[in-house]
């Protein structure tokens, strides 16, 4: 444990360096990024197994101990983040070396998404408030770099919208750690959960509160969304397919961690709950109201956090775990449906639906690696979108939550039928003239590259196996719940070592 | 002493705000460098008063000492508020270099609103919206 | 940019030559001085750096040629590289990541030095922030390479 925990982060660093040291050298370049990756998912299992079999891990970096240094802290949910979100990097990478246009000349691309990956795991795994905020910081700085990495007008533009935002939301955390160690004087999650309970109530709902701002801007949950469905389609499809699966959804897990280890809740919260149906229902009625692919999907992502939120907003084991099962599906399906789209992109030249036609003709494959994931986000049986939403109604009903479970119900009717508007756009009709993009001309374009197509069915698979072996991960999921809903166990292992 | 600090980060989180709403890209940045700088200082603060060196200074009691901690996430704070701001300062130049035009630019989805909002007597498009 | 391509002031030339190699050492003294002192890598390697930016205002064609042999992002690469495996070293030795020992080394004529395994990070660090300077300068600083 000791060698295996840091892993997932030393691994993509170290990495990263050597990969920019090799900077003419591409092809090293993607072995390096592919065997770390690899052998990070490795690690990430065998984690996972043994957090399973022996309870929470934790790792003193430094050799300073819990309250005074930076700890590293691996329980279930972690642990479940960190394989799931490793195994979509990796995907993602495989996907992107098959894409034309992400990898050419950018030498940055392998290194910059090393560190984002060191970022994402550092996230998972520390057990210390500010350095979330260090996580959350590599993990932004690679994805700024990511998302104009081709330095065109529309990508610097959005781009300029995406760092401003999340810069200022980072002051905020900076504010809101300096405030939360004013209080208390301590910035370890651990210590935090006991000594927050001593403190003016006051004072502590201020600073929940306030890290909630902090963590929902990260997670584009209503009304802090506004910079997501803007920046995310400029970027590269394998770059947006990456920060649509994963970024938004460590800030969820963030918010999942602050509000059951420091805040918790003594039923369900209504505060968290409103917000749940409010990102839910202005999450979809912008994807509705949009006409291209990519913005289309971007505004679903912001309308399936309020799943999330839902989830935990209910503060029950079942809706934790529901949450959670939701996430590990949301994660592989929007990210197949973001790699989808840069398939239709190559395909037809194109991501809007008034110029798309016929695609089923021309690129039936794309077409039922579309329709698989689609019927799956809009929960439709029996694919892993049915099984997550069906426990969250359960857990909503066992608790008298009608009202919100309705709103899901209504908001998951409409994300098909905005899912049906893709397909009938874009799949059916006669297929219409190829738009050739700017840097493959011809027939080229009409195939996609088998890199990419193999990448993308892999995923489609992978929510298959969810689905039909929704059980065992369902049990973990729950296990995981209940070790949340018990904080006692988090910081017993983090301090009484 | 701590009153001057105090209404110091509270003066520097206000112009930084004051900035940031600004339609100028380059003064947004220094907005947000301001609000960074408010934001470090007010961690600084957050360790208490100014005290005796810790750990390499061995006279006067531990109680004399200043709390490290804080000094230390400070300093972590201020090297990546330095990282994105050059960051920014480069985006900015890259928007200048497509631009050539210091201000942010209009977003083409307000823009789309916008004219669906001044066509408002149009029932067709009222759907839309 | 105030300095216009092609035309050279002397008094800069003059200035920047008298300059560089004095920056270049201060950095270095600061990152060996950062341990128990002000100093260390990034503020060792931002004096070295801007020794350099120097040179590149006086000199922003490369016409008195590079000043590296090779591309400032290798540096940076091998700084972070550096750093993370001083980090990972501490396992060899059975500690916990990231965790400091120190060393006396009797070297012939010196003397005792007291050698921290900090120093090793802090000199990856140093090459990081010396690296990214170099990568920023040779990618935004040339407008003629820009334009091309």
């Amino acid at each position: 444990m000791r060698v295996l925990l840091p892993l997932p982060v030393v691994l993509p660093l170290l990495a990263a360096g050597a990969s920019l040291a090799l900077h003419r050298h591409r092809w090293l370049q993607r072995a390096l990024g592919l065997l770390t990756l690899t052998a990070v998912l490795g690690v990430s299992i065998a984690l996972l197994l043994e957090v399973r079999a022996d309870g929470i891990g934790v790792v003193d970096v430094g050799g300073w101990e819990a309250p005074i240094g930076i700890t590293l802290v691996a329980d279930l949910l972690a642990v479940i983040m960190l394989a799931i979100a490793t195994a979509m990097l990796l995907v993602v990478l495989v996907y992107a070396i098959g894409h034309p246009a992400t990898e050419d000349t950018r030498r940055f691309f392998h290194p910059t998404y090393l560190v984002l990956a060191a970022g994402v795991s550092l996230a998972f795994l520390t057990g210390d408030l500010f350095n979330l905020f260090v996580a959350f910081e590599i993990m932004l700085i690679a994805s700024y770099v990511l998302i104009t990495l081709g330095g065109s007008e529309p990508q610097v533009r959005s781009g300029m919208t995406y760092v401003v935002f999340s810069l200022l939301s980072s002051t905020l955390f900076v504010t809101a750690v300096g405030l939360v160690y004013a209080a208390t004087g301590t910035v370890n999650l651990a210590d935090l959960a006991g000594r927050l309970d001593g403190i003016d109530p006051a004072i502590r709902n201020a600073l929940g509160l306030m890290l909630l701002v902090v963590f929902g801007v990260k997670a584009a949950i209503f009304p802090l969304f506004s910079w997501l469905p803007d920046s995310y389609p400029t970027a590269p499809s394998p770059v947006t397919a990456i920060f649509a699966g994963l970024l938004t959804k460590v800030g969820v897990y963030a918010i999942i961690r602050t509000q059951t280890l420091l805040f918790p809740a003594d039923g369900a919260s209504e505060v968290l709950l409103a917000i749940a149906a409010l990102t839910m229902v202005v999450g979809v009625l912008g994807a509705i109201a949009q006409n291209d692919v990519k913005r289309i999907l971007s505004f679903h992502i912001v309308s399936q956090i309020g799943y999330m939120i839902l989830g935990l907003g209910l503060f029950s084991v079942a809706g934790i775990a529901g949450a959670i099962f939701y996430i590990v599906h949301h994660i592989v399906v929007k990210t197949t449906l973001f790699l989808v789209s840069g398939l239709i992109e190559v395909s037809a030249g194109t991501g809007a639906l008034s110029r798309l036609s016929g695609l089923t003709r021309r690129a039936p494959v794309v077409a039922v690696l579309f329709a698989l994931p689609a019927l799956s986000l809009a929960g439709i049986p029996p694919f892993s979108g049915f099984v997550a939403k069906l426990a969250l109604v359960q857990a909503g009903l066992d608790i008298d939550q009608g009202l919100v479970i309705g709103v899901s119900l209504l908001v998951s009717l409409l994300t098909l039928f905005s899912m049906t508007k893709i397909w009938a756009g874009a799949f059916w009709g006669a297929p219409s003239e190829v738009e050739a993009p700017d840097d493959a001309g011809g027939d080229r374009a009409l195939r996609p590259p088998p890199l990419m197509v193999g990448a993308t069915a892999a995923l489609v698979l992978t929510s298959l196996v969810i689905a039909f072996g929704a059980a065992p991960l369902y049990d973990l999921s729950h296990d995981a719940a209940t070790a949340l809903m018990a904080p006692d166990g988090y910081v017993g292992a983090v301090l009484d070592r | 002493m701590t009153v001057t600090l105090a209404l110091t980060v509270g003066a520097l989180f206000a112009f930084g705000t004051y900035l940031l709403l600004q339609r100028t890209l380059t003064r947004v940045v220094i907005g947000l460098g301001l609000m960074g700088h408010g934001a470090n200082l007010l961690l600084l603060l957050a360790g208490g008063r100014a005290g005796d060196a810790p750990f390499v200074s061995d006279d006067g009691p531990p109680a004399a000492a200043a709390d490290p901690l804080p000094q230390a996430l400070a300093l972590t704070a201020i090297v990546i508020t330095f990282g994105v701001t050059a960051f920014l300062l480069a985006l900015a130049y890259r928007s200048w270099q497509h631009t050539h035009d210091d201000d942010v630019e209009d977003d083409p989805e307000d823009r789309r609103i916008a004219a669906l909002a001044s066509e408002e007597h149009t029932p067709a498009r009222q759907g839309e919206s | 940019m105030v300095i216009a391509l092609g035309e050279r002031s002397l008094l800069l030339d003059v200035g920047i030559r008298a300059v560089f190699h004095t920056a270049l050492l201060f950095g270095v003294f600061l990152l060996f001085a950062g341990h128990n002192a002000p100093g260390g890598g990034f503020i060792g390697g931002l004096v070295t750096a801007a020794a350099f930016v120097l040179r590149f205002v006086g000199d922003p064609d490369g016409e008195q040629g590079r000043p590296l042999p090779f591309h400032p992002t290798t540096l940076l690469g091998g700084g972070l590289a550096l750093a993370v495996l001083t980090g990972v070293a501490a396992w060899l030795f059975g500690g916990d990541l990231l965790e400091s020992g120190k060393a006396t080394l009797d070297l012939p004529l010196v003397g005792d030095v007291k050698v921290t395994s900090a120093l090793p990070f802090d000199i990856g660090v140093y090459l990081v922030v010396v690296g990214l300077v170099g990568t920023v300068l040779t990618t935004l600083g040339t407008e003629r390479e820009q334009r091309s």
